[in-house]
C-alpha cells in the first residue's frame, strides 16, 4: 500500500517542502529567531505543544477565572456556606430533615407560596407509606371535574393530585400580597443561585433596616436579597411549627429544615441521578483504562524504526 | 464512490451485498486501511468526538421531542413534565442540556486545534470552510434549543438575539417581525424555533458528510504540518486510530457524564428555571457561556464609526494593501506601512475619545463632525458576524507555505494569544457592560479582528520560513532534520 497525494502544498515561494531544502528565507531572516530564548531551542519547537501551553498559557488562564469573580460589581452578595447531607457525589437527602421540611412549607410557606410541580404521590421519597399519603392529600380539597349535570363539586385531594396552591389564580396572589407575587417554590432552589444555601440564607437574613434605609410599607429589609428590600416579612418565629422528633424549633433549624425540602422538591431525581452516576463513571474510566491498554499495545512498534 | 476494482469479501452475505452495493468496500477503503499520519496528537481526537457528540445530541433529542409541548403556555411545564414524570426523562435532558456545552467544546478544541497546526490550508479550504459552516449552524440550532424551555433567559435570549436584526438600516424592524412571526416574542416564535431546531441538526449532518468526504480526498493534516511521502509516514485508520479514537470519546464522555450526573445546572443559568414572563426583565440578561466572546464582542461597541473612524479604517486598509497586493516581503515598505498604521491609530483613537461619554456628561474629546453615522448597535452587531465570517476566509488571509505553528514560533505566539484573548472575552461576555469590562473586552475585540485581518497576512509575508523535517517519520523518530 503505497500513499500517493497527488495535491501537494504549493504557495508562490515554492511547496513547503521546498523552501525548506532550499533555504529560502525572507528579510527578517532566522538571525533574530535564533538569539531568541523562548523559541529558539528545537526542543521547543518540537513535540512539546501542550507542555508550552500547559507552562505559559495555562496559569494565566486559572489566574483570570480565579479572580474574575472578584472584579465583578458590587452588587453581588456572598451567601453563608452550610454543609448539607446532599452535598458531594455520595449525598442523600436526610428523610428525617425532610419530613420537618414539609411541616415547615404546610404551616409557613403554604400560605402563600404554591408548589404545583410536586404531586402527593411524590411524597413516599420522604419516607411515608401510602396510606400516610393518603391522610395528607384528604387535608385538602381541590375542583373536581364537571359531573354529569355540569356541575363543578369539591372533593378532597387524592395521592395523584399536585400540591393544592393557596390561591386560585396568579391574580389573587398578587392582590392578596400588595401586588408582590409569591413564587411557585417548586424550582426556587433551581431557579436562585446558591440553591438552599439561598434559602437559608434568605430565611435567616432578616434584619432591622440599617440607619437611613427608608422602607415603604410591605418592605422588609433582608442581608441576602439583592437591593437588600424584599416584600416578604420574616416567616420564621422560634417555636411556630412544633416538631415531634425532639429537633431543636427555632428559626435556624427551620430554615435548614425548608431549605432541604424545597431542595428535594425541585430534584427529587437526585439520589437516583447520584447513584447512577457513580456506576456510569467508573465504567466509563475502567472502559477508559481497557482501551489506553489496547491502544498502547497496537501502537508499540509504531515509533519503532 | 468506491465503485472501482473491488475485491472479494469470503463472507457470502457480504460479498452478495458488496457486489451489489459496495458499502462494505467503501468502509474498508475509507475507515479500515485509510492512509493516516502516524504522528498525530490527542488534539486529532475531537473531530471523531464531536461526532459523537452529535450522534448523541441527535438521539437524546428525538427522545424529548416525544414528550415536549411546543407552546408558550406548556413548554415549561412538559419540560417539568419530562425532569419529574418521564422515566429517566431527567437523564435524557441533562444529557441533551449538558450536551451542547460539551459539544461546543469538542468543537472548539477542534477549531483551535485546526488554526494552530494550519489545517485550514491549501489543499484543506474547502474542509475548513465546511467545518466554519458546521459551526455556524450549531449556533443557530444551540441558540434555538435554548429557547425551547421558554424560561426566563430563553425569552429574553431570544428577545436580545432576534432584536439584533433591527440595527440593519431599512429593513431590520420588518426582518425582526418576520422572524418572530409577530410583534413580540410568542407562540408563533417557540413553534418556529422547534421546527428549526428539529430541522437544522439534520443540515449539520449533511455538512459533516461534506466535511468528512472533503477530508478523504486531501487526507488528514498532521502536527508536523507536512504531507505524508511514503508508506512509512502513515497507518492505518483502523486499528490504530479506531481505537485511539476509541479511548479518546470515553475520557471525554467520563467528563461529560460528571457534569450529567453531579453538576447537571452548573454550566446554565438560574433564571432558566423560571417560567418566562414577558412583563419581568432580568437583572442581567447572558447567553450560554459558549456565545460569550461573541456576545462580548457586540456589546464592545459603545461606539460608531464617526469621519475620524471610517478616515482610520481607511488608511488601515491603505496600509495594509501591500501585504495583499505585492508578491514579498522585500518588495513591501515596512516604515511606510508603520507610518500610515500609526496614523490611522490616532484617527481611530480621536474618533474613539470624541464619542467617549465622561461620568460629567461630556465628551472626553470635543471634536467637530464627532457624531457617529452608523450607530454602535450596527457595529456591534457587524462586529459579532465578522468575527465568525472572518473564520471563512481565513485560509485566504494566511498564504504562510509553513502550516504548523511547530515550525511558525511568531504565529506560535499569536494563536496562543489568540486563546488567552477569547477567554478574556468569554470572562467579558458574562459581566455586565459596565465599568472596567467594557475597555477590556474593546482591546479583545480588537486583538481578535487584528490577529486575524491584520497578523495573519502581515505573518505570512514577514515570518521567516523555518527548516522543515524531511518527513513525517522522520520527525516521529527525532532524527536529523533537513
Amino acid at each position: 500500500m503505497i500513499y500517493t497525494n497527488t495535491l501537494s502544498l504549493r504557495h508562490p515561494r515554492g511547496t513547503a517542502e521546498q523552501c525548506s531544502s532550499s533555504g529560502i528565507h525572507t528579510v527578517c531572516d532566522t538571525v533574530t529567531l535564533r538569539n531568541s530564548s523562548v523559541f529558539n531551542t528545537d526542543s521547543c519547537l518540537r513535540r512539546n505543544d501542550t507542555r508550552l501551553f500547559l507552562k505559559y498559557i495555562l496559569p494565566f488562564l486559572l489566574l483570570f477565572l480565579w479572580v474574575s469573580p472578584a472584579m465583578a460589581s458590587g452588587d453581588e452578595i456572598d451567601l453563608p456556606q452550610e454543609h448539607w447531607s446532599f452535598d458531594g457525589a455520595f449525598g442523600t437527602y436526610d428523610k428525617a430533615a425532610l419530613q420537618r421540611g414539609l411541616k415547615v412549607y404546610q404551616n409557613v410557606c403554604a400560605a402563600c407560596h404554591s408548589l404545583k410541580r410536586v404531586h402527593y404521590r411524590n411524597l413516599s421519597d420522604l419516607g411515608y407509606n401510602e396510606e400516610q399519603i393518603k391522610t395528607i392529600a384528604r387535608e385538602y380539597t381541590v375542583p373536581d371535574l364537571p359531573n354529569d349535570e355540569g356541575e363543578v363539586l369539591d372533593r378532597s385531594a387524592r395521592p395523584s393530585d399536585p400540591f393544592v396552591s393557596p390561591y386560585p389564580n396568579d391574580q389573587a396572589a398578587k392582590y392578596a400580597n400588595n401586588g408582590a407575587f409569591p413564587p411557585d417554590l417548586s424550582l426556587i432552589t433551581k431557579a436562585r443561585a446558591g440553591g438552599a444555601d439561598y434559602i437559608y440564607a434568605l430565611m435567616t437574613g432578616y434584619h432591622d433596616a440599617p440607619e437611613g434605609t427608608e422602607l415603604l410599607a410591605g418592605q422588609y429589609w433582608n442581608q441576602y436579597i439583592s437591593g437588600h428590600v424584599i416584600a416578604m416579612p420574616s416567616p420564621l418565629s422560634e417555636g411556630l411549627v412544633s416538631y415531634e422528633d425532639g429537633s431543636p424549633e427555632t428559626i435556624d433549624q427551620y430554615s435548614k429544615d425548608v431549605a432541604h425540602f424545597l431542595t428535594w422538591a425541585a430534584e427529587p431525581e437526585m439520589e437516583h441521578r447520584k447513584r447512577m452516576g457513580i456506576k456510569v463513571v467508573l465504567y466509563l474510566i475502567v472502559f477508559a483504562g481497557v482501551m489506553y491498554a489496547v491502544k498502547k499495545k497496537i501502537w508499540a512498534n509504531v515509533r519503532k524504526p | 464512490m468506491a465503485s472501482g476494482q473491488r475485491e472479494k469479501f469470503e463472507n457470502p452475505v457480504i460479498e452478495w451485498v458488496d457486489s451489489r452495493l459496495p458499502v462494505f468496500t467503501m468502509m474498508q477503503k475509507e475507515y479500515g486501511v485509510f492512509p493516516t499520519p502516524k504522528n498525530f496528537n490527542y488534539f486529532w481526537n475531537f473531530g471523531a468526538i464531536a461526532m459523537f457528540m452529535l450522534v448523541t445530541m441527535i438521539l437524546s433529542g428525538i427522545i424529548l421531542a416525544m414528550h415536549y409541548t411546543a407552546h408558550n403556555m406548556h413548554a415549561f411545564d412538559s419540560v417539568e413534565r419530562i425532569m419529574r414524570d418521564v422515566n429517566y426523562g431527567w437523564l435524557i435532558r441533562y444529557i441533551h442540556s449538558n450536551g451542547a456545552s460539551f459539544f461546543f467544546i469538542a468543537v472548539y478544541i477542534h477549531i483551535f486545534r485546526g488554526i494552530y497546526y494550519g489545517s485550514y490550508k491549501r489543499p484543506r479550504e474547502l474542509l475548513w470552510i465546511f467545518g466554519v459552516l458546521i459551526f455556524l449552524l450549531m449556533m443557530a440550532t444551540a441558540f434555538m434549543g435554548y429557547v425551547l424551555p421558554w424560561g426566563q433567559m430563553s425569552f429574553w435570549g431570544a428577545q436580545v438575539i432576534t432584536n439584533f436584526f433591527s440595527a440593519i438600516p431599512w429593513v431590520g424592524e420588518d426582518i425582526v417581525l418576520w422572524l418572530r412571526g409577530g410583534f413580540a416574542i410568542d407562540n408563533p416564535t417557540l413553534n418556529r424555533f422547534f421546527s428549526l431546531h428539529y430541522l437544522l441538526p439534520f443540515v449539520i449532518v449533511g455538512v459533516v458528510f461534506l466535511h468528512i468526504w472533503a477530508l478523504h480526498v486531501t487526507g488528514s493534516n498532521n502536527p508536523e504540518g507536512i504531507e505524508p511521502k511514503t508508506e512509512k509516514d502513515t497507518l492505518p485508520f483502523h486499528p490504530y486510530y479506531t481505537m485511539k479514537d476509541t479511548f479518546g470519546i470515553l475520557v471525554f464522555v467520563a467528563i461529560y457524564a460528571i457534569f450529567v450526573f453531579f453538576f447537571p445546572n452548573a454550566l446554565g443559568h438560574p433564571d432558566n428555571y423560571i417560567p418566562a414572563d414577558p412583563m419581568v426583565t432580568p437583572a442581567h440578561i447572558v447567553p450560554e457561556w459558549y456565545f460569550l466572546p461573541f456576545y462580548a464582542i457586540l456589546r464592545a461597541f459603545t461606539f460608531g464609526v464617526n469621519i475620524y473612524i471610517l478616515a482610520g479604517l481607511g488608511l488601515t486598509v491603505v496600509a495594509l494593501l501591500p501585504l495583499f497586493t505585492k508578491k514579498t516581503a522585500k518588495e513591501i515598505s515596512l516604515p511606510v506601512m508603520s507610518f500610515l498604521m500609526a496614523l490611522a491609530g490616532v484617527l481611530l483613537l480621536l474618533g474613539y475619545f470624541s464619542q467617549l461619554e465622561l461620568e460629567s456628561g461630556a465628551k472626553a474629546l470635543s471634536l467637530p463632525l464627532s457624531t457617529a453615522f452608523v450607530d454602535a448597535k450596527l457595529c456591534g452587531v457587524l462586529a459579532m458576524f465578522g468575527a465568525i465570517a472572518v473564520l471563512f476566509v481565513l485560509p485566504f488571509l494566511d498564504t504562510h507555505p509553513v502550516r504548523s505553528a511547530r515550525y511558525r514560533p511568531w504565529f506560535k505566539l499569536g494563536v496562543l494569544l489568540l486563546v488567552v484573548d477569547v477567554v478574556i472575552l468569554t470572562v467579558c461576555g458574562a459581566k455586565p457592560a459596565e465599568g472596567f469590562w467594557v475597555p477590556l473586552s474593546q482591546v479583545s475585540m480588537l486583538y481578535y479582528m487584528g490577529f486575524f485581518m491584520m497578523g495573519i497576512p502581515f505573518l505570512s509575508k514577514f515570518e521567516p520560513i523555518k527548516d522543515l523535517p524531511k518527513s513525517i517519520h522522520q520527525s516521529v523518530l527525532g532524527g536529523e532534520r533537513a
